[in-house]
């Protein structure tokens, strides 16, 4: 392994624990006011909305995204098993099925 | 998921998430494979950044032979994330000690904070550093498993999206996104669906301008920020 990518990989692994573990010493520290937390409520909801919408798009610099077909398809078939099972395991395995079964007839 | 908070259901409760860590860790093998890298420096980097997408992102820029700045810039804006992640969670282990504080955060993936975001509705809003070590701790030894075994099939497995894996990190937050909409009683249905909507606007409209990593980080401040808006004071 050269330097050149071992001190990439070091100095990446810093920033991104850095990222990880500063709040954490932070809100130990402050009295975190209202707002903030009536804020920090959203982001469950916005940040998983926000990354699963990001999966269904492809970035073109310079245009409108794209739509990723094949993760629309397999998504709906996951939802319904979501509203139908509750069950996280049950919409993870259905969606990976689903997609497979695109793969094998050539949708996706 | 049950209200126990215990070192046990926390490995319980993972479980449903390891299949997306396999299936991205994998592909980033396979992806890391066809350009050389050593087997180590993957391990390594899964081991250090433990970050999956920003993982990618290092592949493609030291492939490019990227300078170590720019890298590490890229790494910081994909992973600021985190910050919101933490910030959000750290409220819920204020009384624990900062020595706890600091490993929690240490192995805090998106798919845990996920999980413990699940979690809160089903335990009147508390959790408890046992119960998240046990699911970082699982999560963190799955991702470098699957970065090891992804080593050794590498050159057997050539395309692992045909099982469909690749869907698996999809479909998980499809699960917990609904199951967060579906139990989270602090907030009305209505609120969030429309926090949901705003959002998925704001992904397309922002990703007009920017990578998918940036718009995220963007949709979601801009979403948080809605959702106060619309909340019912």
């Amino acid at each position: 392994m050269s330097p050149y990518i071992f001190v990439t990989i070091l100095l990446c692994g810093l920033v991104t624990w850095l990222s990880r573990v500063i709040p954490f010493a932070v809100i130990k520290n402050v009295t975190v006011p209202r707002w903030l937390i009536s804020f920090l409520s959203f982001v469950p909801v916005a940040i998983m909305t926000a990354i699963f919408v990001e999966s269904l798009l492809t970035y073109h610099a310079g245009h409108w995204p794209g739509v990723n077909l094949p993760n629309v398809y397999a998504s709906l078939p996951a939802i319904l098993a979501g509203i139908l099972t509750k069950s996280l395991l049950a919409v993870v395995i259905t969606g990976v099925v689903a997609m497979a079964v695109l793969r094998l007839v050539g949708w996706a | 998921m049950d209200s126990s908070l215990t070192f046990k259901s926390g490995l319980k409760d993972v479980v449903p998430t390891v299949f997306g860590y396999v299936g991205v860790g994998l592909a980033m093998v396979i992806v890391a494979n066809t350009s050389h890298l050593s087997v180590l420096a993957v391990l390594l980097m899964s081991l250090i950044v433990y970050a999956g997408s920003a993982q990618f992102i290092i592949i493609s820029m030291v492939l490019a032979g990227s300078p170590v700045s720019a890298i590490v810039l890229s790494t910081f804006l994909i992973n600021s994330r985190m910050i919101l992640m933490s910030l959000s969670i750290a409220q819920y282990f204020k009384k624990d000690s900062l020595g706890q504080n600091i490993a929690l955060g240490s192995l805090l993936t998106d798919e845990t904070f996920a999980l413990s975001m699940n979690k809160l509705n089903q335990t009147g809003q508390k959790l408890r550093p046992t119960w998240l070590h046990a699911a970082n701790v699982v999560a963190y030894l799955v991702w470098a498993a699957a970065t090891v075994v992804g080593c050794l099939l590498g050159n057997l497995i050539t395309d692992p999206d045909q099982f469909g894996l690749d869907f698996a990190v999809v479909g998980m937050f499809i699960g917990l996104l609904y199951l967060q909409m579906i139990t989270d009683r602090s907030k009305p249905l209505l609120t969030q669906l429309w926090v949901v909507l705003f959002v998925a606007v704001a992904m397309y409209i922002l990703m007009r301008f920017f990578p998918g990593n940036v718009a995220l980080l963007i949709a979601t401040l801009l979403g948080c920020g809605f959702g106060m808006a619309v909340s019912p004071k």
